[in-house]
């Protein structure tokens, strides 16, 4: 049951086949049985899913259903404030913190009768690339527990891959959604900048953001975009762009679509595996009837130190309000303000945190904001308009999500500069607030998944979505699971 | 980068590190900046900074009152508050 699509799901739900409580109690069993191993959950909310489930049922029963996304269980990012269960960011600043509200992205899903099975484990305050830097240890990847499942939405990903749920939410700063979609088997997508609010999402870096999906294919990440996408006036970055139906056009014909092929991309630091998974790839959407085309990013290079300078500025500034005053951790027994401010942040935030919050006050600290900060946010420029120029040329762009599959637990975690250049084809993506997936494209011989990205420019979420579906009406990559079934514990 | 610059920008920051973790960190710092040097490879005279992505300003609104307080639902979370204020140590002697 847990990995029928969304669709097959509503239909269901709708024909009477299982009612929303035993679907909740299925996908409940799943975590039970399998979180110990993965740890892919930090909080599940079995009471709150359980009502929810019911008043889908009775909502049902009455002919009153939401639409399709009535009753199919989600899980929720823990960085989503979630309005009476807690939201810890996969932090010890944050570990009790109860928010008042709920964020517009969980807002929505709830108005549509999506079920809240929990919140997921993350890379702490979203600063990491392998889930291993989280305050409640780290997640692991379903396919081999010894690796990670990427970073920083490890959870969601393994989560969706192992069949926790149908989907679930994450955010994106430099590749946060889409590598570990990529490590975890699964479709992942980041809309453009400003295209899901970020109420209630809390913030790492403000001009990188982005909430998105992860589903086991396009087909269902298109309702969940449906859920969420859209101008929100109580987040000032929210982008009035109209938005699509973006499972309106899915099968839509490729045949006159140009997709680029990036020149640069394909260097000594690329696994030849998959390298291997996006040529074939390429040669799939060319079956389909789009036309390839070899481009050049010339800007490339530049984009790790530039992403990082921007992100790790941008949350120095964000994480400032972590200070033991109105929420969060507060250090014992303060002697001074001065104490309570520096004993709670040095208690509540792990090494990585640290890190990142002390190059990013560097970067803009007196007599450096120019050669660091401004600096970066030229060459933001440059690399915007790079692709600008590319998107002149081609409709989208096709790449390796990641250099290599999944690493092992361990393998980087004290690395912070080898993990960092392992972002190299997501983070600009960032940068230029652009909207692209990673969808499953293959295995690598070892049977880690390995994923391909598709970039597009600003808003063209639906055409992603049509060329991911049409990618997966040929493949079979994504309809892989992994097997569970070693470290399931089956409860009596 | 030395010591000493590591715990100034720690208190810019107000993060309390021992000389241990002020050792560490700065080696690591330093590795990231080696990193970061690369943008000097760049020539970006006369190039506007971008500051969003869409080259988006800041939308306004209506100058009306549309939200509603919620005090003590929303010091429900508070370490410590009593009588609507936030408890913290004793600042002026």
């Amino acid at each position: 049951m847990h990995n029928r699509t969304i669709a097959s799901l509503a239909t269901g739900l709708q024909t009477g086949e299982f009612s929303a409580t035993e679907l909740c109690r299925h996908f409940l069993a799943r975590i039970d049985a399998c979180n110990d191993t993965l740890n892919c959950v930090i909080t599940t909310t079995a009471e709150g899913a359980l009502e929810a489930a019911q008043a889908s049922d009775d909502r049902r029963a009455n002919n009153a259903a939401l639409g399709e996304l009535d009753g199919i269980p989600l899980l929720h990012k823990d960085v989503f404030c979630t309005a009476g269960v807690r939201t810890t960011c996969g932090s010890k600043m944050l570990a009790n913190f109860v928010s008042p509200y709920d964020a517009t992205v969980v807002e929505r899903l709830h108005q549509r009768g999506a079920v809240m099975l929990g919140k997921t484990n993350m890379d702490e305050f979203a600063m990491g690339s392998t889930n291993e830097h989280s305050y409640f240890g780290p997640a692991r990847n379903p396919w081999n527990t010894e690796h990670v499942p990427g970073g920083s939405s490890g959870g969601s990903a393994s989560a969706v891959a192992a069949g926790f749920a149908a989907f679930a939410t994450g955010t994106d700063t430099g590749g946060s959604i889409r590598q570990p979609a990529a490590f975890c088997g699964v479709t992942g997508l980041k809309p453009t900048y400003g295209r899901v609010s970020r109420y209630g999402m809390v913030a790492f870096a403000s001009s990188l953001d982005q909430g998105g999906v992860f589903a086991r294919s396009a087909a269902d990440v298109a309702p969940a975009l449906n859920a969420i996408a859209g101008f929100d006036p109580r987040d000032s970055s929210s982008s009035q762009h109209p938005t699509d139906d973006y499972a309106a056009n899915l099968a839509q014909d490729l045949r006159g679509l140009r997709i680029g092929v990036v020149r640069e991309h394909f260097s000594d630091g690329l696994d030849s595996e998959v390298a291997d998974c996006v040529h074939a790839a390429a040669a799939t959407l060319r079956e389909a009837g789009a036309t390839l085309v070899n481009i050049s990013l010339n800007e490339t290079a530049l984009t790790v130190p530039t992403y990082y300078v921007i992100a790790l500025a941008e949350a120095s500034s964000n994480l400032s309000r972590f200070d033991g005053a109105r929420y969060g951790h507060r250090a014992d027994n303060p002697q001074s303000l001065e104490d309570m401010y520096e004993r709670s942040r040095s208690e509540g935030f792990g090494d990585e945190v640290k890190r990142r919050i002390m190059l990013g006050t560097y970067a803009l600290s007196a007599g450096y904001y120019d050669a660091y900060y401004g600096k970066a946010q030229q060459l933001r420029r440059l690399i915007t308009e790079d692709f600008a120029r590319a998107f002149t040329d081609v409709d989208l762009i096709l790449a390796p999500t990641t250099p290599a599959p999944a690493f092992r637990l361990g393998e980087l975690v004290d690395d912070p500069v080898n993990m960092y250049l392992s972002d190299i084809y997501t983070c600009a993506i960032n940068l230029a607030g652009l909207p692209a997936l990673s969808m499953p494209a293959g295995q690598s011989a070892s049977g880690l998944p390995i994923g391909a990205q598709l970039i597009g420019a600003h808003f063209q979420e639906s055409r992603l979505l049509n060329v991911a579906h049409a990618f997966q009406c040929r493949t079979q990559h994504h309809l892989a699971a992994p097997d569970t079934g070693a470290y399931a514990e089956i409860s009596r | 980068m030395e010591i000493s610059e590591v715990q100034k920008i720690a208190h810019l920051a107000r993060l309390s590190l021992s000389d241990d973790d002020a050792t560490r960190y700065a080696g690591e710092l330093n590795n990231i900046l080696e990193l970061v040097e690369r943008m000097n490879a760049r020539d970006t005279d006369g190039i506007r900074p971008m500051s969003n992505p869409l080259d988006a300003t800041q939308g306004l609104r209506a100058d009306e009152v549309t939200e509603t307080i919620d005090r003590e639902l929303f010091q429900s979370s508070a370490p410590l508050a009593e009588g609507g204020l936030y408890l913290v140590p004793k600042v002026i002697d």
